[in-house]
């Protein structure tokens, strides 16, 4: 007992928490990664054997304390696993951003000034080698997966594999060294950096401490009771910062497994294989799947469909209230028990969510009825509220607090306050170092009392203490009348549409707004398919009339709903367009995290937007796009501009 | 004879070896018409050789040649230094030749784990009862041959539609799962009858890189029908060029490109 305690206080890097994992769970499974269409596994301690040969494998390479390792690939054991090598090594590692351009990896590795790389693949080997004549300060390449790579100069290059057993032979020159190097990590060094999304300008890289990590980790575990018994799928970007807090902190912390999907493809059929107990997704892979079990309920006979439209109501009125825990009549629950052996159940099952405990979502709003179709169903989804700075936890929402228009209260060891201009500002114990080779942006962020910016507008709800965020604070705007611009508001009230992936609204200091909408190919090409509606692209199909039609039935009801809203009711759209292709990353349009740049989009298609406002019928347009190899094209179209319904304000109404 | 010993080295320093295949003053005719008139070449040992030629040429029919699922009306093959005769289609697949095909010919109702699983047919030991019954070492030796299979899966990336049935994909995957079944059979020497054609230039650079990632990984030879010009050029190491039944160019892309015949074939000139 003694022995665990002291592990525990010294427990002040992730080597460290790794090592105390061994002697505790041992034998338990660490990480899991489906290959070759089996579930492979390592424990506790197997793991511990592989990450320490990986680190003797980068002594040999000559990592020195401080170097800065990237990392680029998708989610696998072996990049966790490089990842804990780097820091017993005394270096820092970055994951990024896999699906970047070339171009963009340039900046952060040139910007971190990484002197080793680690990639997933060939893809990423040929991006690094294609920046290496910019950038001159990569010393040695490694990847993980072989195929292809025969015909590379391996001269300053290696498969991670081989590293790691040179790792091993070389095991009696280095072990004392690592030993050393892992003996001197403190609570302050540095645990890993992670580049920011940058909705605005070049990224920034974040500077984590152990300290931000482990602490963070400790206090989210306990909040939701997390054990070394839970099983997280471990499929979001790793350099994200959620992927790192759930994957690597708090999988550290409380011991649990990290299940490792076959491919990006093969997500869905990998969760449910799993059926993880502790979930975390944004809001767009909950609605993907809503709108995926609509579209086959579409398709289902009407027997079945019946029943599941029968259940789903009854699951929408009682599932909520059983899952907080309130008062339900006995024949409601006997009802919502049938419901669960015929329609919930099995749908859980499908989903792989039959034995979730705690699921999260973040990042953006998500849609009220979203979110009320998975808790009714009896899955405990809850949201919260974090950025990288803050090492994800800012507020969350406690179990039987849940609402789709809070993110919660405040999370342990984290103090909220709200600035004069409703900015929301936190201090935690996560709260980063400094941004990286940046004291600038530092000190605008952060003040010399620990208080950060969010950038976020929002608002502490009477009575029940929850944090409401409104919009980016900078984004929050007026229209030429005065009136409050809130785009995000309306956006996502339209992005609730399954039809509509994503929207954006203008209007900051006109007369009245406007928007773009990208309609959700699955759903609008289905919907197509049951009615006899025949397209060649996707262009042709956002062009549509009848898709036109529909989308502004959408926008109408939204307009209607907004104009319920005193305070917003300027932000009704007025005129909008469909766009002939999708808001995409590769084009600088949106951030590797799917969130809209707003100010590119908008110098991007100005002709667009003048044209919503100049009253014409239809615009041509072309518009340059960059393919995922990095290549530019072109597209050219010719796009119908149409109009909204606006509702009467309520304020008129009220007269 | 055939000196197996020579070889070549290619552009980007592959070691291609001694001659695997040879054709002899192929002749092949239907009635009254010839399809293919009096050709000859080669294939070497891990290679890529591409035939092509315009519509008509008599491309498809020369593979069925190769492949022994016609027999030449005159001239001889060569395989692995032995003159070939007639053969049933499981001795074509035990001397290792596999195919895919212009129209796509797997299995609808069928998994494409499955699908991929009738490639290994051959390589298959024990006998039909004690597969019917899971008896004795039937169960074991699924085993090592499903292992083989995820191996293709996973080089191929098909993992996300292992248990799909293939009726219900789409055309680029239906041609990536027959690339797979025929790498089940682990052939010495692969024959793809136009394995690009119908897809979208993304497709093509995945199949593409398949195709390179084959020769490369696994050291098959290939020998490959193709449209188009582009992607032969780029991916094959020699072309023969056919047209009307006659060969008129082989070579590397470089010479076939830069030759007078191909580029009149091609861009047509007036026959007299």
């Amino acid at each position: 007992m003694a022995d665990a305690v002291a592990a525990e206080e010294s427990a002040h890097s992730i080597p460290a928490l790794l090592a105390r994992n061994v002697q505790r769970f041992g034998g338990l499974p660490a990480y899991r990664e489906k290959e070759f269409g089996i579930w492979q596994s390592w424990t506790w301690a197997e793991a511990a054997e592989e990450i320490r040969a990986m680190a003797l494998g980068f002594l040999s390479l000559g990592v020195e304390r401080g170097d800065y390792i990237a990392i680029i690939g998708r989610n696998r054991p072996a990049h966790y696993w490089a990842m804990v090598a780097a820091q017993m090594c005394g270096a820092i590692p970055v994951p990024l951003y896999q699906d970047a351009v070339a171009e963009e990896m340039a900046y952060v590795l040139e910007n971190c000034g990484a002197r080793f790389v680690i990639c997933g693949d060939q893809e990423q080997v040929d991006k690094v080698v294609e920046v290496e004549d910019r950038i001159h300060h990569i010393q040695h390449v490694m990847y993980t997966d072989k195929r292809g790579m025969r015909k590379y100069d391996h001269s300053r290059m290696n498969a991670l594999e081989d590293v790691q057993s040179e790792g091993r032979a070389g095991h009696y020159r280095y072990e004392e060294e690592l030993s050393k190097r892992i003996a001197e990590l403190t609570y302050d060094s540095t645990c890993v950096m992670l580049y920011t999304s940058g909705t605005t300008g070049k990224p920034k890289g974040v500077v984590l401490s152990n300290r931000n990590i482990i602490e963070t980790a400790k206090n989210s575990v306990a909040f939701d009771r997390l054990t070394h018994n839970e099983e997280v799928l471990a499929y979001l970007p790793m350099a994200w910062v959620g992927d790192f807090i759930f994957s690597i902190g708090q999988a550290m912390w409380a011991g649990f497994t990290v299940n490792c999907p076959e491919s990006p493809a093969t997500m869905m059929t990998d969760l449910r294989e799993i059926g993880p107990s502790y979930f975390f997704a944004p809001p767009r892979v909950f609605e993907g799947q809503l709108t995926n079990v609509m579209i086959r309920m579409e398709d289902a006979g009407r027997f079945k469909k019946k029943l599941f439209d029968h259940y789903m109501a009854v699951a929408r009125k009682v599932g909520p209230n059983i899952l907080d825990g309130k008062p339900v009549s006995f024949g409601q629950r006997l009802s919502y028990l049938l419901g669960n052996i015929f329609i919930y159940g099995p749908l859980k099952n499908t989903l792989g969510f039959s034995n979730i405990r705690v699921g999260y979502t973040a990042g953006e709003a998500i849609g009220p009825e979203i979110f009320d179709f998975y808790r009714s169903l009896g899955i405990n989804l809850k949201q919260l509220y974090g950025q990288t700075e803050a090492s994800v936890f800012i507020t969350q929402q406690p179990d039987g607090q849940v609402r789709s228009d809070t993110v919660g209260v405040p999370s342990p060891g984290v103090e909220v306050k709200i600035g004069d201009n409703g900015e929301v500002f936190y201090r935690s114990p996560g709260t980063f170092v400094e941004y990286y080779k940046n004291p600038e942006s530092t000190a605008s962020t952060k003040d010399a009392e620990g208080w950060v910016a969010t950038g976020d507008a929002g608002f502490f709800e009477e009575g029940s203490g929850h944090l409401r965020i409104i919009d980016r604070a900078k984004d929050v705007g007026k229209m030429a009348d005065g009136r409050l611009f809130a785009p995000k508001y309306v956006e996502n009230k339209l992005k609730f549409y399954p039809n509509i992936l994503e929207a954006v609204v203008f209007g900051a200091g006109r007369d009245r707004c406007t928007a773009f909408i990208n309609i959700d190919l699955t759903a609008v090409g289905n919907w197509a398919e049951r009615n006899n509606i025949a397209y060649a692209s996707y262009q042709e199909l956002a062009g549509h009339p009848r898709v036109y039609a529909m989308i502004k039935s959408h926008i109408d009801e939204v307009n209607a709903s907004v104009a319920q809203d005193p305070m917003l009711s300027g932000c009704q759209i007025h005129r909008f367009l469909i766009l002939h292709k999708e808001l995409d990353a590769d084009d600088g349009e949106m951030t590797r995290t799917r969130k809209v740049r707003r100010n590119i989009v908008e110098s991007k298609y100005a002709d667009l937007i003048a044209a919503l406002y100049d009253g014409r019928d239809s615009v041509y347009t072309e518009t340059e796009v960059t393919y995922e190899d990095g290549r530019k094209g072109k597209i050219t179209a010719t796009l119908t501009l149409a109009d909204a319904q606006v509702a009467p304000e309520q304020r008129m109404a009220a007269e | 004879m055939n000196d197996m010993s020579e070889g070549y080295v290619t552009a980007d320093g592959r070691k291609i070896g001694g001659v695997l295949m040879e054709m002899k003053n192929i002749t092949l005719k239907f009635g009254g018409v010839t399809a293919i008139q009096n050709i000859s070449f080669d294939i070497r040992d891990g290679e890529i050789r591409a035939i092509i030629g315009p519509n008509g040429a008599g491309k498809s029919s020369m593979l069925n040649v190769i492949s022994g699922f016609y027999v030449p009306t005159e001239g001889e093959v060569w395989f692995k230094g032995y003159k070939r005769g007639p053969m049933k289609p499981y001795q074509v697949a035990q001397l290792g030749i596999a195919r895919t095909f212009q129209n796509i010919a797997l299995f609808d109702g069928m998994s494409v784990l499955d699908n991929i699983m009738t490639g290994r047919l051959t390589l298959m030991k024990s006998g039909l009862l004690s597969q019917a019954m899971w008896w004795g070492g039937a169960s074991k030796e699924e085993d090592e041959h499903r292992e083989k299979v995820e191996k293709i899966i996973d080089f191929l990336e098909i993992q996300n539609i292992r248990k799909t049935p293939v009726g219900r994909l789409p055309y680029g995957l239906k041609k990536r799962v027959e690339l797979a079944r025929a790498l089940a059979a682990e052939p010495k020497i692969l024959l793809l009858d136009e394995p690009m054609a119908g897809m979208n230039v993304e497709e093509k650079e995945d199949m593409c890189r398949f195709i390179l990632d084959v020769n490369d990984e696994f050291g098959t030879t290939i020998a490959l029908i193709e449209h188009d010009m582009g992607v032969v050029m780029d991916l094959s190491d020699r072309v023969v060029v056919m047209d009307y039944g006659k060969k008129i160019g082989d070579g590397t892309p470089d010479e076939v490109r830069n030759s007078q015949e191909v580029i009149d074939a091609y861009l047509g000139v007036a026959h007299d």
